[in-house]
């Protein structure tokens, strides 16, 4: 087992529509131990939620797990019962939504949704998790016995996923997943956010999975990252090592076309677009985009190796017959 | 619109503060009703109609059954407002003590078909594949007869009583209410916090009662209401058929039934249990339009 606390090995999600079968997840693999966090980059669609929801054990149909495991503390997720997932959702690994608004009831009060899921994970009476409630929403810094009472309209985006927050920390999760939690916001309430999620995490010792495509707030807050592509992870490293040396020829693209204050050159943009995952191309994944283009990559996929301690990457460039391309 | 805490101010203050906008809500909704005219009518004969079945004793002044053969088939007079029956009954006490009936069929044949139909209903939708399928097929079998006719099969079978008829209309009923709470389930069961709440460990029972059962109650307390005429006009028609109600007890169907035969020279012995009904059913379906125009979110504007 590779991490002590979540290992994903070679994951294989399809969802079968109308037009065809769409193989989104291409045999996924990161792993994790606790108390890290993991930042997941890559562009809209590339499978970072699917990854998401394939965890918490919510991908339905007409989604479907095909191939590869999660591991969740060295258990089976595949193999556990559905009261086991049960128990492991909302108590052990918890989750953030994009829209905070919309992932809330609209005909619930703030105060009785957050109790419901406390009440759950500590089994108690709902009516008991009040205090409980009280605590966790000044601990999200919103004023409780106001907001308690209020429904999710009644809150501005940024304090609806301030109270999301404090639902899914309610249950002190070993493993917080949040799926893009800042894009619905505007900036000043972004950094706000990630700061809270900061404090509250270093404090509780959660693990983090951070679902974003912006690269500047991921470099802030995560301790390793995963760069993912058309449904596979192409590169695997602690936040240091990719963003100083970046060696899959995707995350060079991706951090050469994030725009730098001062910067006069224009942005250079990764030529082409994102290939169609109900037929996408032969090999790796990238090869139609990629600069550095061989042979070998539209037959063969690059499998995830470990090129320098801790540092990951799955390209042809650097298995031993691409070594001499390198510069 | 501004839940802030009054401090130190009495607790009904701060009670009333912290519901202003549900407050300013229902005032709105109470502008929207009397704007509506026809909403007004309903909701007047339908208060009228609900009064009048709890205060039936007071108000008839004759005994509605027992039959005083001295006085058969008398012309309306005042003494008589709308005359008497074959058998002397006084039409008037029969037709008021017959509200009553007619409000506790509605009340019993709204709650088990509302209820069975909106639970149905739910558990397709939410969980649609197979169950959907069988469920839904079953409400397609009950929706291949005509109504009255599946009604009447179940009141024959059963035998005539006011047991019977309810439980003959509710079984035939359950059906739109089943449809709708589906189509409201599917909708709700792909909204974001319905996977949200998933995702932070709720089971499914939790899910489809706390959360997808109150997000379907509008749509079916319109259907409801709109309903409950249907329910009045289904029970009557039963009883005009001799499948509903036991004879002696006033009920409106079997009085109009039972005036068949004079309708020529006694015309008052149908005519005014029959103009009972239609009033109601009339004051129900106004009530029933005026309240989806009130919910609807697009008119409240």
């Amino acid at each position: 087992m590779r991490g002590d606390l979540l290992d994903v090995k070679g994951l294989k999600v399809v969802f079968y529509t109308y037009r065809g079968i769409i193989k989104a997840l291409n045999g996924v693999d990161f792993w994790m131990n606790s108390k890290e966090r993991l930042g997941v980059i890559g562009e809209t669609g590339c499978g970072k939620s699917v990854t998401a929801l394939s965890i918490m054990g919510l991908i339905e149909q007409p989604g479907e797990i095909i191939g590869g495991d999660v591991y969740f503390k060295g258990k089976s997720m595949q193999k556990m019962s559905v009261n086991d997932l049960h128990d492991i959702r909302g108590k052990e690994i918890s989750m953030i939504f994009q829209e905070p608004v919309s992932a809330l009831n609209p005909v619930m009060k703030i105060g009785f949704q957050i109790a419901e899921s406390i009440s759950r994970a500590k089994n108690i009476r709902i009516k008991e998790a009040y205090p409980e409630v009280l605590k966790m929403l000044e601990l999200v810094g919103i004023n409780s016995k106001r907001t308690v009472n209020l429904y999710p309209h009644e809150l501005s985006g940024g304090m609806a996923q301030r109270a999301m927050i404090a639902m899914a920390l309610s249950s002190n999760p070993k493993l917080l997943i949040a799926d893009e939690p800042t894009s619905a916001l505007d900036v000043t309430i972004q950094a706000q956010i990630m700061e809270l999620l900061d404090d509250l995490v270093k404090e509780m010792g959660n693990a983090v999975i951070l679902i974003t495509h912006d690269m500047g707030v991921a470099a802030e807050f995560c301790d390793k990252i995963a760069v993912m592509y058309a449904g596979n992870v192409v590169e695997y490293a602690s936040t240091m090592d990719m963003f100083e040396k970046p060696l899959h020829p995707y995350t060079k693209g991706l951090l050469k076309a994030v725009p730098r204050i001062g910067q006069s050159k224009e942005l250079v943009g990764i030529p082409g677009t994102v290939p169609d995952l109900v037929n996408p191309p032969t090999g790796c994944r990238f090869h139609p985009r990629c600069p550095y283009v061989m042979d070998k990559c539209s037959q063969e996929i690059p499998p995830l190796i470990e090129v320098s301690p801790g540092h990951n990457v799955a390209c042809h460039l650097y298995t031993q017959e691409g070594e001499h391309h390198v510069n | 619109m501004k839940p802030v805490t009054v401090e130190g101010k009495g607790k009904l203050r701060n009670f009333i503060a912290l519901r202003r906008p549900i407050i300013e809500d229902w005032k709105h909704t109470l502008y929207l009703w009397k704007s509506t005219k026809l909403a007004m009518i309903g909701t007047v004969i339908v208060v009228i109609f609900i009064l009048i079945a709890i205060f039936a004793p007071l108000i008839a002044p004759y005994d509605p059954i027992s039959s005083n053969m001295n006085e058969r088939l008398q012309p309306p007079s005042w003494n008589h407002l709308f005359g008497t029956d074959q058998f002397g009954r006084d039409i008037f006490s029969r037709v008021i003590s017959g509200s009553r009936i007619e409000l506790w069929i509605i009340f019993l044949v709204s709650s088990i078909s509302g209820g069975l139909g909106a639970f149905l209903g739910i558990v397709a939708g939410y969980f649609g594949k197979f169950v959907d399928e069988f469920i839904m097929r079953i409400t397609d079998m009950f929706l291949a007869f005509p109504s009255l006719v599946l009604a009447m099969a179940f009141a024959a079978a059963l035998g005539p009583s006011l047991t019977n008829t309810i439980i003959a209309i509710s079984v035939v009923g359950w059906t739109v209410f089943a449809r709708l709470a589906r189509a409201e389930a599917m909708k709700t069961k792909k909204q974001p916090y319905i996977e949200a709440i998933h995702a932070l460990g709720a089971g499914n029972s939790r899910i489809m009662f706390l959360h997808v059962l109150p997000m379907c109650l509008s749509p079916l307390l319109v259907m409801l209401t709109l309903r409950m005429g249907t329910i009045i006009l289904t029970a009557a028609g039963l009883g005009f058929l001799g499948l509903g109600v036991r004879p002696p007890l006033p009920e409106w169907g079997a009085m109009v039934s039972d005036g068949r035969s004079y309708l020529v020279a006694q015309w008052w012995i149908s005519t005014f249990p029959g103009i009972a009904i239609a009033v109601v059913v009339l004051g129900f379906n106004f009530l029933g339009d005026g309240i989806r125009d009130i919910m609807d979110p697009r008119l409240r504007r």
